[in-house]
């Protein structure tokens, strides 16, 4: 169990961490939302012992990482966001050392040889580090934090600078890699975290503005709320008969998408579902519904209503120009 | 400590820095060994050549700590490190060892050149084994420098001068000491006069008190570049 608490870290006079708090429990994957500069990293590296806080404790299985480090540090296998590899040895030169470094109680070769099995790197075991993809490099990033079998691992923007198949690989590999271990994943692609985590903690300027399980948080910010229609008919009476349904509180006209229909914009009230209504009430009145697609949220979006959220306010993304 | 140790002694021939430091020690000191006995015809002393051994090791030594901390830090590879369950000061210490087992090990094969004294003449082997042991801790000395002003800076070529003019600066103190008057000042200078503690050596002398003070020198180097290590990780 990962716990975080009351953390504060100043650089100077500027505070990078306010005091955040948040738990991380066994066999979970925990999500470590926010934009750049948002605290994310400081975050991560005061729980690797990389840094310390200002304030507030870290601790790993209920040991402070300050007060016992070399415990702590043994419990964690941590990919920063730039893979901490020496490109003048080759894997297997690197993991060797890695493994002498975090010395544990398991057999050297046969260890090694099972955490390549487990990243796919076998096939590039004797090369240089230097001379790898990116996406192999990254592999073998996370293959540094897998040796030792520790229980915690942290990835930090594990999916950085990688092409879309690179993408996909490394994701599904942090995916069953949860099977077995406690992670945090550090990221500022929504969907990622959507994609991979149980739970996502939501960091903004070093406060934690939301920590809720995956689901209901992208259910609040987004889920059937927000829809793209492509409606046939005239602008001004799909707009009436879309006002007229139940639930409807803003509708954007985002434009001709072809030549006999145009694409609305349709925010719904929270926890009201109109996809039925919209698409009943259409056909009725005679303008085909012919395309209908949810609306992800964006990590602005995510801010904006979090934000407003925490305020009590409930008014319209900024980026929405209602009609 | 042991895994950063052989790590960093085999980087050093993975790259072509082991073999330019042991390669351009040994031809200079050579050629300082035999312009400074062998060719001398009318009297010969080992104190010169140790005295401008003192320089070769100014210019060489930064070679040898130049990269050990600034590199780790440019390429970030000192977060795998300082996040490994390993002490920090035993990473420090596995790395000056490394570079010390390589000045060691050159100074013992460069030692090779004190045998053919034996063929012209009878030389003093208490003064040389005594000089030797000396030049020895003051290399250790240096290279604790080197390693605290590597941990100062990303580039290697900044570390690697800031640490020759550190060297030569601690070489020069023995003359400046002399010139200043204010008492204070002239103990502080004193203490950073590398060479004045070397000149017993050179008389036969195996003075205990100077190897101590080059221990507790090195000692101090390593404990200020952990310390400076531990106050970036709290700043």
């Amino acid at each position: 169990m990962i716990e975080f608490c009351n953390v504060v870290k100043n650089f100077g006079d500027k505070k990078a961490l306010k005091g955040i708090s948040f738990t991380v429990n066994d066999g979970e994957i925990m999500g470590f939302l926010g934009p750049n500069g948002a605290g994310k990293t400081t975050a991560l590296n005061i729980l690797t012992g990389y840094l310390s806080a200002t304030s507030g404790t870290a601790k790993i299985n209920g040991i402070d990482v300050l007060e016992k480090p070399k415990i702590v540090k043994s419990q964690i296998g941590f990919l920063p966001e730039q893979p901490p590899l020496y490109f003048d040895m080759t894997v297997k030169e690197y993991l060797s050392f890695v493994y002498d470094l975090k010395k544990p109680s398991l057999p050297k070769k046969a260890h090694i040889e099972e955490v390549c099995h487990v990243v796919k790197i076998h096939d590039v075991f004797g090369r240089m580090i230097k001379n790898l993809s990116k996406g192999y490099k990254q592999r073998v990033g996370i293959a540094q934090a897998l040796i030792g079998n520790p229980e915690v691992l942290i990835f930090d923007e594990p999916t950085v600078g990688l092409d879309p198949k690179q993408i996909i690989e490394i994701r599904n590999l942090i995916k069953s890699l949860g099977n077995n271990h406690t992670v945090i994943l550090s990221s500022h692609i929504l969907p990622e975290v959507q994609q991979i985590c149980d739970r996502i903690v939501v960091i903004n300027e070093g406060a934690i503005v939301a920590n809720e399980k995956t689901e209901d948080l992208i259910m609040a910010v987004s889920g059937p709320y927000k829809q793209i229609a492509k409606i046939c008919g005239p602008e001004a009476d799909v707009i009436k008969t879309i006002r007229n349904i139940y639930g409807v509180k803003n509708i954007e006209v985002l434009g001709k998408r072809d030549t006999d229909s145009i694409s609305y914009y349709i925010e719904s009230e929270e926890r009201v579902d109109i996809r039925k209504l919209l698409f009943s009430s259409l056909a009725k009145a005679g303008y085909p519904l012919i395309g209908l697609e949810g609306v992800e949220a964006s990590l602005e979006d995510i801010f904006i209503s979090l934000t407003n959220r925490a305020s009590g306010e409930d008014k319209p993304s900024k980026l929405k120009k209602g009609v | 400590m042991f895994s950063v140790y052989k790590k960093e002694l085999k980087s050093y021939f993975i790259t072509p820095v082991g073999y330019i430091f042991t390669g351009v020690f040994l031809a200079v000191s050579g050629i300082l060994f035999s312009l400074c006995t062998l060719y001398q015809v009318e009297s010969s002393s080992v104190s010169l050549y140790f005295s401008l051994l003192f320089l070769v090791l100014a210019i060489l030594l930064p070679l040898l700590t130049m990269k050990l901390l600034s590199d780790e830090r440019r390429t970030k590879t000192e977060q795998l490190l300082l996040t490994s369950p390993i002490s920090l000061f035993g990473m420090i210490c596995g790395k000056y060892f490394a570079a010390l087992t390589l000045y060691g090990v050159t100074l013992l094969v460069n030692s090779v050149n004190f045998s053919l004294l034996y063929v012209y003449g009878e030389p003093n082997l208490s003064i040389i084994i005594a000089d030797i042991i000396a030049i020895f801790f003051v290399g250790a000395a240096f290279l604790a420098v080197g390693i605290f002003i590597s941990a100062i800076t990303e580039s290697q070529l900044i570390a690697a001068v800031m640490t020759i003019l550190a060297t030569f600066g601690m070489i020069l103190m023995s003359y400046i000491a002399s010139a200043v008057s204010t008492e204070w000042l002239r103990v502080i200078i004193k203490w950073f006069a590398v060479y004045n503690r070397f000149t017993a050596f050179s008389n036969g002398m195996f003075d205990i008190a100077a190897i101590i003070y080059f221990i507790s020198f090195t000692v101090i180097f390593l404990f200020l570049t952990a310390r400076l290590y531990e106050r970036r990780r709290w700043s």
